[in-house]
């Protein structure tokens, strides 16, 4: 299966990727080949065959009691944020 | 005190008899670190002084009678695992000024367990590849020739073992990151059962593949660490509440009456005809253990990398969606608005590999694609786990190549994402079915080491390493040194 | 043309659990930004959702009130998006399988008649944090103590014909929450919200028309005028020969009109996915049970209690089980008083019903309990004052807290029944005013009032009004 230039760039779009004009031929070359490849799995037979979203059989969710178990830890984790003000990580302006 | 050929066991030995120190073994293994360290580029970050402060702990410990076990022995971790106040990069130019507030569930069993820490492995971009070519820190070498590729995504932990940088790593494995980059180094490699170990702060790659694991000289070595590291975690919705043996009892169990299968799909076309003289060869070891051999089929076992292909880039593009340019990581120079933010800091900040992976993982999960392709690949990974459960009714161990070929030369496959993805194509089954797996050394073609890989039903690691540890008392193959680190 | 309006809401309760819904941070509204938001909630690398039991057991509780199908085995899944407030890129949702399914609940229209609103599903998921665009020039503020916060998301069939129908609708559920002690139902602190999918369509057709979803309402009085402007503005489309598109959309309560929501439009590919950080929720038969054990009277089920076992009317019924704690001030003050079911509806509907209006209070700050509320009506029915000085003696037990037997001794207010003393008071009156008892015993029956108001302003309003009726309309008999 080949993939189209547009192809790519929607694909970006949706991932809120990037692309330099030299990289998007690339991209176009290399996923058009990945999906020729991944298109082998058309020819397994799978009528019937539940998908399998999870490794281990037969597992349930834990469930954990309802209890507060955080203090406030805000000044250590905003160490690593690019741009903060009062408390509030800073982006450009969200418009609604 | 000879650091290069000792074994963890060795060493705690040493340690506990009181023939060195903690703080002599670290700086002994700091001093290779830094002597190797422009020519391998397997760390990416040494934690020299907090070593030495570690091991000066792990000693008064010791004094205080205090030890257990593993005290004062060091190793080091990948840097996918968050610890905390240390740089975790995740081998990504995305996190690279990141410097995790909090260890990595794996990081906090071995510290409590008194390993000393003694810096952090390079490894691919966000463990995807299978070279360590994709790391923003620069690829690794091989320890057996430099010119050579170690393997990935876990090549830092492999080739920092190979050449006895690290008496131990921790390692992770999502397609074979683990077992390959093991066996291409010559070194054993353990991928637990998935849920075995806690994925609470190792950085995800593919939620549901993914596993932490040890790259160690030999298989008792896998013992000794696996044990601390192992166990139900609250914090991991995945891991699993069943009680953790001590794998090291079991060891040295006889292997007479083990059946051991020999997966037909795993001797194709693509496997070196040397590597698989190799592989021959280990099963006249395991003959003459008593085991015996028989042939099994996984039909769809051809179709895992496909699969992968799709599971693990659907996963990982979601992943992946919380590298903004937010609350952590790398931030793009003056965005002209949110859209512009994201893009541009996603865009820097991920290399071409991850990429390449968000971007097939966010088409097959896209309206109108979904179920052609990710319904589809999760439907054919049923039908491949079926396939080993059912050849585990009738034999004890899978036998096979860890893979298709040894080290290839940096550089000779990162044009094409398919002939790279390809040497995955024996590791990658196990993942899909959440099965251990290990990576033996079983001897070299070309000067170049060859691995083994031994898979197991869902939690058998102690009848696996028990196999593995009997092999490696006939073989000597783990304790062969490359000559530039002897 | 005459139009069709359909319209189905999907309201969004956040559970009253003391922790969020993935993570151990507290759930406290109004803490300083970014205080509650552990690793989990900031979706740092390498973290890992682990589920809250108790709103796994609250979204059960919800779906056995509505008679729905409580999945026993539903999953999490992710749906994939960029936003500020949304700190993994992904919110974890349900979405083919989720908790609940299949339910219903009835609500009274303005007629009096039933309807039947269907609820096609109710699932967990969690919430977002907010952006803050104040005092931030170009830049938007990120606090994410919101974040992970559990919500219930309550969607309804499209079964409602008009803004009121909405409006009747998600009172009925906000009732429902709080009766069931999920959902403290704040709705100016956003725990209470719905998002109104909108079309209208030709009478008669029975394909749907194109809809509009307006976003996250957050009072009763703006459900009902956004989707009355969305009507509007649907059909002046649709008639000038426009077309609806399907989107997004705003309501700006200052404008009172609904806007376009672009910024949304461009990447509606959520990409859902199994969740695969989490497994599968298995609920047990056993677990199920034990929560519907639990259920409180359900306000339905109280209200037909109290038509049947009071005699009330349906709409005093319906009034009084509006919440858990109004019921039961009520029923406390019917079984204090021993007597007349009605009288004591009146009165807690009435007069305390507005005092608490007045002062903005809830049942819960009432400044006259059910026990003073019962001796005040105790004293109305032994006759001790009437009714409209009963009026006066609440304003004062309102102001000062005292009893109303207090405030009777102490102003004198005890009803006069004294027989002798009424129509020595009526002779008074009639004697002052005879051009008006001429007027009456010709015919003038209005009048009697007049002489009724005379007495009681004689008597400072204490005459026993019953006593007085039958004393004056004897003696104006001549």
């Amino acid at each position: 299966m080949s993939l189209t230039r547009a192809d790519i760039e929607n694909i970006a779009r949706l991932a809120r990727l990037q692309l330099t004009e030299a990289e998007i031929p690339v991209y176009v070359d290399s996923l058009s080949r990945i999906f020729a490849f991944v298109g082998e799995l058309d020819r397994a037979p799978t009528t019937g065959i539940s998908p399998m979203a999870h490794p281990l059989p037969g597992l349930a969710q834990r469930l954990r009691a309802d209890a507060v178990s955080e203090t406030d830890h805000r000044d250590l984790y905003q160490q690593n944020a690019p741009k903060v003000e009062a408390g509030l990580y800073v982006v450009p302006k969200v418009i609604e | 005190m000879s650091a290069p050929a000792a074994t963890v066991a060795a060493l705690a030995k040493g340690l506990a008899a009181g023939d060195f120190s903690s703080v002599e073994l670290t700086r002994s293994y700091l001093d290779r670190i830094q002597a190797a360290q422009p020519g391998l580029n397997a760390f990416i970050t040494v934690t020299a002084e907090a070593a030495l402060a570690e091991a000066a702990a792990a000693d008064a410990a010791r004094a205080a009678g205090k030890a257990g076990a593993l005290t004062g022995v060091p190793l080091a971790h990948k840097d996918i695992f968050c610890t905390e106040g240390v740089l975790t990069t995740c081998g990504s130019k995305m996190l690279a000024n990141f410097v995790s507030p909090y260890d990595a569930t794996v990081v906090s069993g071995l510290r409590r367990s008194g390993t000393v820490m003694l810096g952090k492995l390079n490894m691919d971009e966000f463990a995807m590849g299978s070279s360590n070519e994709t790391s923003y820190f620069g690829p690794v070498c091989n320890p057996w020739n430099v010119a050579m590729v170690p393997g990935g995504s876990s090549g830092g932990s492999a080739a920092a073992v190979a050449a006895r940088l690290v008496p131990a790593a921790t390692a992770t494995d999502t397609g074979g990151s683990i077992r390959q980059p093991a066996a291409l180094c010559g070194v054993t490699g353990i991928k637990p059962t998935y849920g075995r170990v806690s994925r609470y702060g190792m950085i995800a790659f593919a939620s549901s593949l993914d596993q932490a694991g040890l790259i160690t000289v030999s298989a008792e070595d896998a013992a000794l660490l696996l044990g601390p590291m192992s166990g139900f975690d609250p914090k991991d919705s995945t891991s699993v509440e069943s009680p953790v043996p001590d794998y090291t009892r079991t060891l040295g169990d006889s292997l007479e009456g083990m059946t051991i299968g020999i997966v037909k799909e795993f001797f194709d076309k693509g496997l070196d005809a040397d590597c698989e003289s190799r592989i021959r060869d280990a099963m006249r070891v395991y003959e003459k253990l008593g085991a015996t051999f028989r042939e099994v089929s996984c039909p769809n076992l051809p179709l895992s990398v496909p699969t992968y292909y799709v599971v693990a880039p659907a996963e990982c593009s979601s992943n992946l969606a919380r590298f903004d340019g937010v609350r952590f990581g790398y931030r793009c120079e003056s965005p002209k608005n949110l859209t512009d933010l994201y893009m541009r800091s996603r865009g820097e900040g991920f290399g071409a590999e991850v990429k390449r992976r968000i971007m097939t993982g966010t088409y097959v999960l896209s309206a109108g694609y979904y179920d052609a392709y990710y319904l589809k690949a999760q439907r054919v990974r049923q039908l491949i786990s079926a396939d080993f459960a059912r050849a585990f009714s009738e034999v004890d161990l899978l036998l096979g190549p860890t893979s298709p070929t040894p080290a290839f030369a940096i550089g000779a496959k990162s044009d094409d994402p398919i002939t790279m993805y390809l040497n995955d194509i024996y590791t990658i089954g196990a993942n899909l079915a959440g099965l251990p797996g290990m990576s033996l050394p079983c001897g070299f073609v070309g000067g170049l080491p060859v691995g083994l890989q031994l898979i197991g039903p869902h939690f058998s690691e102690a009848r696996m390493l028990n196999a593995a540890h009997r092999y490696q008392l006939e073989t000597d193959w783990h304790l062969q040194l490359p000559a530039a680190f002897a | 043309m005459e139009w069709e309006t359909v319209i189905g809401l999907e309201i969004h309760a956040q559970l009253a659990t003391r922790s969020k819904i993935f993570s151990g941070s507290a759930t406290a509204y109004g803490a300083e930004p970014n205080t509650q938001a552990n690793l989990v909630d900031l979706g740092y690398p390498g973290v890992l959702p682990v589920l809250n039991a108790e709103a796994v057991r609250m979204a059960v509780r919800f779906g056995l009130s509505i008679g729905a199908r409580i999945a026993p085995r539903s999953v999490f899944a992710r749906k994939n998006y960029f936003y500020p407030d949304l700190p993994k890129g992904y919110q974890i949702s349900q979405y083919e399988l989720p908790i609940v399914a299949e339910g219903s609940i009835d609500i009274v229209l303005d007629d009096g008649t039933r309807k039947r609103v269907g609820i096609t599903r109710a699932h967990l998921e969690e919430d977002a944090g907010k952006s803050l665009h104040e005092g931030l020039p170009g830049h938007s503020g990120i606090d994410l103590n919101r974040a992970g916060t559990p919500l219930i998301e309550i969607v309804s069939e499209p079964d409602l014909r008009s803004a009121k129908e909405a409006v009747a609708y998600m009172k009925k559920i906000h009732t429902l929450v709080r009766y069931l002690e999920i959902c403290d139902g704040n709705m100016q602190e956003g725990s209470f919200r719905c998002d109104a999918n909108v079309s209208v369509r030709p009478k008669g057709q029975e394909k749907f028309g194109t809809r509009a979803e307006i976003k996250n309402l957050n009072s009763f009085r703006f459900v009902e005028k956004a989707i009355n402007y969305e009507i509007e503005r649907q059909i002046e489309l649709i008639e000038s020969g426009g077309k609806v598109v399907q989107e997004t959309r705003l309501y700006d309560p200052d404008k009172g009109e609904t806007r376009s929501m672009r910024s949304k439009e461009e990447a509606n590919d959520y990409r859902y996915f199994p969740d695969p950080d989490l497994l599968p929720v298995v609920l047990e038969n056993e677990l199920i049970d034990k929560v519907r054990a639990s259920l409180p009277e359900l306000p339905d089920e109280k209200a037909a209690r109290f038509v049947r076992d009071y005699g009330l009317p349906e709409y005093d019924a319906g009034v009084l089980t509006a919440s858990r704690e109004f019921g039961a001030y009520y029923e406390e003050v019917v079984a204090r008083v021993g007597s007349e079911p009605k009288l004591c509806a009146n009165w807690v509907m009435g007069d305390l019903a507005a005092f608490l209006n007045k002062d903005g209070l809830e049942i819960g700050e009432t400044k006259v309990d059910a026990a003073a509320l019962a001796g005040l009506v105790t004293r109305i029915v032994d006759n001790t004052i009437s009714g409209k000085i009963a009026k006066d003696v609440f304003e004062a037990m309102w102001a000062s807290g005292e009893s109303a037997d207090a405030i009777i001794e102490r102003q004198g207010l005890r009803q006069i029944t004294d027989t002798g003393a009424i129509e020595k008071a009526i002779d008074e009156v009639m004697a002052k005013n005879p051009g008006q008892l001429a007027d009456y015993r010709s015919g003038k029956d209005k009048l009697f009032g007049f002489f009724v108001g005379q007495v009681m302003k004689a008597m400072g309003g204490k005459a026993n009004p019953a006593q007085l009726n039958d004393l004056l309309k004897k003696k104006l008999a001549g």
